[in-house]
């Protein structure tokens, strides 16, 4: 932190000044100028928010992805459909049993077992072959998106927010002033903070567990040399299986969260696929605390983008990402 | 997207052919299935698969309305053969240069979303509204037959949000919604509709809604989840109303429950269904008056699908100069039946709706084209 002062000492001050800059428009009432300029406070913070949960949402599905390509070199390009097909098991449990909270629970273990299926039966034979594994999960994307259409048709499914969730909850931030002077809260959706802090939980878990654990050290060390890692003795296998499992979990848990928020229908599959594609570039292939980045930057991208320019809002996103491969080809944190 | 709109149109279809017993004249009709992605690049790619390859006379589609301009141009460029429109509803497609070989007889857009506008400022008393529709055509055009009806009626709209199709997270912009306004107008449909009426819910809104054309069809009406509940008490417009109490309908609506069993059907029949129901009618009304003989350049069967008077379920449909329908439009309400499901109850029909909305040429052409900020209503 202190080297990184010593040597960029403008960048610093402009950075503390955004920094500074933005918290202010956060947390102050906004002067009536700056109201008829920018709209009104509510939407700026709504936006601001929901570009948060939005990265919340891509974080999970493009942090197993990361994971997965950090330590396989493989592309997994069925991950979009591990994440759909969690939303649907995620539905199905609980309508079933209206039991929302232990729907995470059952779709992790069930996606898991599948990503370890995935793993176990089909990675391994063709390990090392890059383009074969990459073309592989093309292949098992368009078999299971036939299969999920097959079973589910192609009909939106939404999965019910539990009660003590649903409707909005106010937040101590000042939204605005009512033309007398009072001060208007922000409302938001409950579901909405109950994911984003859920989602910032898991992340510092797994920076935790990825920095402080032993199973963190040999997954760290199968990123940067997974040949170095099997000759010292670890089994190389073992870590994949796992990585590959909890990746393909969090897709899954993904699916609940995005059911939940937006819907599960057939196509779903794609858009996320694409969505984690993008995020891990910008962020950095391989790098949690660049799809952390990387999913916090596409989410206010869009939220902000679809307010104040809705014409562009859909290009924004490819404009950061070609900004990115344009002037660090690697990732914002990538190495 | 539109997979199960699409597959419903074909139910509409086969209904059609079936009742003629598949022949005209002894002759057996064939057909190829050319499937599409709602895209008008594969519109055009399947359309000319289906001509130069498959060689039929005649197409009945498409269904949604970028392919729908896309086809009249490829149109021009195979005057003998013939396209007959299902579905899609953009104006320009049959107002806009048209083709003497395209034939439409469903209303478009902006003919379905007519007569809910005066619908909602004299019954309901809504006056002062904000909008948001799909960012696309079929958003425009639809928004423009309401706007129109809707502002010349007394009503004032004080924002306009237009929502890109398929994005997901509507959250911005529905905090964006102003709070002082008596209803909301919602022109999406699908799984954007689900998803906006979802995030609306959780954010709190309790706004009286109007629906566009798309907004309480079939397809979102029996999504599952609870997110359609917004939609109950909420009037739209469009080509039908399920529980209109007319012989013809509901002779169709109960020849389409016995045709499909219900695990592969809606309810009662989408507009999917019921315009490519009527496209496959008209064609086949017109193949029957020419005893299933085609011209060579097909002047006959063009002259015959022009002459075309269809007493169809939804009303009676005839064509214009453009061979652009002049039919009905519907106005209902979304109502939630005895056992649990949601769907459309049938409140006024508003009759004889030209393309040009009532109103000349000369008035029409100055509005514009559909865009976001077409019409304006300070110039109506």
């Amino acid at each position: 932190m202190s080297g990184f002062v010593q040597r960029n000492p403008a960048g610093t001050v402009i950075m503390a000044l955004v920094v500074a800059v933005v918290l202010w428009a956060i947390i102050a009432p906004w002067p009536a100028g700056m109201e008829t300029a920018f709209g009104r406070k509510r939407i700026f913070l709504n936006a601001i928010f929901n570009g948060i949960t939005l990265g919340a949402l891509y974080f999970l599905v493009a942090s197993g992805f990361t994971l997965i390509f950090g330590l396989m070199k493989n592309v997994n390009l069925a991950h979009g459909s591990l994440y759909l097909l969690g939303g649907y098991i995620g539905y199905e449990f609980a309508e079933a049993t209206g039991m929302w909270l232990l729907s995470f629970v059952v779709v992790f273990l069930i996606v898991a077992a599948v990503g370890i299926a995935l793993q176990y039966l089909v990675f391994r034979r063709m390990e090392g072959e890059d383009l074969r594994q990459t073309l592989v999960t093309i292949g098992i994307s368009v078999v299971m998106a036939d299969i999920m259409l097959w079973i589910w048709g192609g009909q939106s499914y939404q999965i019910l927010t539990p009660d003590w969730l649903s409707g909005p909850v106010t937040l101590p931030l000042i939204a605005g002033l009512r033309g007398n002077g009072d001060v208007v809260y922000l409302t938001f959706p409950a579901v909405r903070i109950a994911i984003l802090v859920a989602s910032i939980a898991l992340g510092i878990l797994m920076w935790l567990a990825l920095n402080r654990t032993r199973i963190g050290m040999l997954i760290r060390a199968g990123v940067d040399d997974r040949d170095m890692l099997a000759a010292s003795g670890v089994k190389v296998q073992v870590v994949l299986v796992v990585v590959f499992a909890f990746g393909a979990g969090l897709a899954g848990i993904a699916g609940i969260v995005g059911g939940t928020f937006q819907s599960i229908v057939a196509g779903e599959d794609m858009r996320f696929l694409l969505a984690s594609l993008v995020v891990v570039i910008v962020g950095g292939m391989g790098s949690i605390l660049g799809a952390a980045l990387g999913a916090v930057l596409i989410g206010l991208a869009e939220q902000l983008g679809s307010v104040y320019a809705p014409t562009y809002s859909v290009v924004l996103t490819f404009l950061i990402m070609a900004l990115v491969l344009a002037f660090r080809p690697q990732g914002l944190l990538g190495r | 997207m539109f997979t199960v709109p699409g597959t419903d149109g074909i139910r509409g279809f086969k209904m059609a052919l079936d009742e003629v017993g598949g022949e005209i004249n002894g002759k057996k009709i064939e057909w190829v299935l050319g499937p599409t992605d709602a895209t008008p690049d594969t519109a055009v790619r399947v359309a000319r698969k289906v001509i130069e390859q498959d060689q039929v006379d005649f197409i009945i589609g498409p269904l949604s309305g970028s392919e729908g301009i896309a086809l009249r141009d490829y149109a021009k460029t195979i005057p003998n053969k013939t396209i007959i429109n299902a579905a899609s509803g953009a104006l320009e497609t049959t107002y806009v240069d048209p083709a003497p070989n395209f034939f439409r007889y469903n209303l478009d857009g902006a003919q379905w979303g007519y007569g809910l506008g005066s619908y909602v400022v004299k019954e309901k008393g809504w006056k002062k509204i904000a909008t948001i529709a799909a960012d696309y055509s079929f958003g425009y055009t639809n928004f423009m037959g309401f706007a129109v009806d809707f502002c010349k009626a007394g009503g004032t709209i004080t924002e306009r949000f237009w929502l890109p199709l398929g994005s997901g997270d509507f959250a911005s912009i529905i905090a964006a919604l102003p709070d002082d306004v008596d209803a909301i107008y919602l022109g999406v449909g699908g799984t954007d509709a689900i998803n906006f009426l979802n995030q609306y819910q959780q954010a709190g809104g309790d706004t009286n809604l109007i629906g566009g054309t798309i907004m309480a069809d079939q397809t979102v009406l029996t999504a599952r989840g609870k997110a359609k509940e917004a939609l109950v008490g909420t009037p739209t417009s469009g080509p039908q109303a399920d529980d209109w109490d007319n012989e013809n309908w509901k002779k169709f609506v109960k020849k389409y429950q016995d045709s499909f069993p219900a695990a592969e059907r809606f309810p009662s029949p989408s507009l999917f269904a019921t315009n490519y129901y009527n496209a496959t009618k008209a064609a086949l009304m017109a193949l029957k008056a020419i005893d299933g003989k085609l011209d060579d350049n097909q002047t006959n069967f063009h002259k015959a699908l022009a002459a075309v008077e269809l007493d169809a379920p939804n009303g009676r449909i005839t064509l214009d100069e453009n061979r652009q329908a002049i039919g009905s439009s519907f106005i209902t309400e979304v109502v939630e039946g005895s056992d649990g499901k949601l769907h459309n109850t049938f409140k006024a029909k508003v009759d004889n709706i030209n393309q040009r909305l009532g109103m000349t040429k000369e008035q029409f052409d100055a509005l514009g084209r559909p865009s976001r900020t077409t019409p304006d209503c300070s110039k109506l």
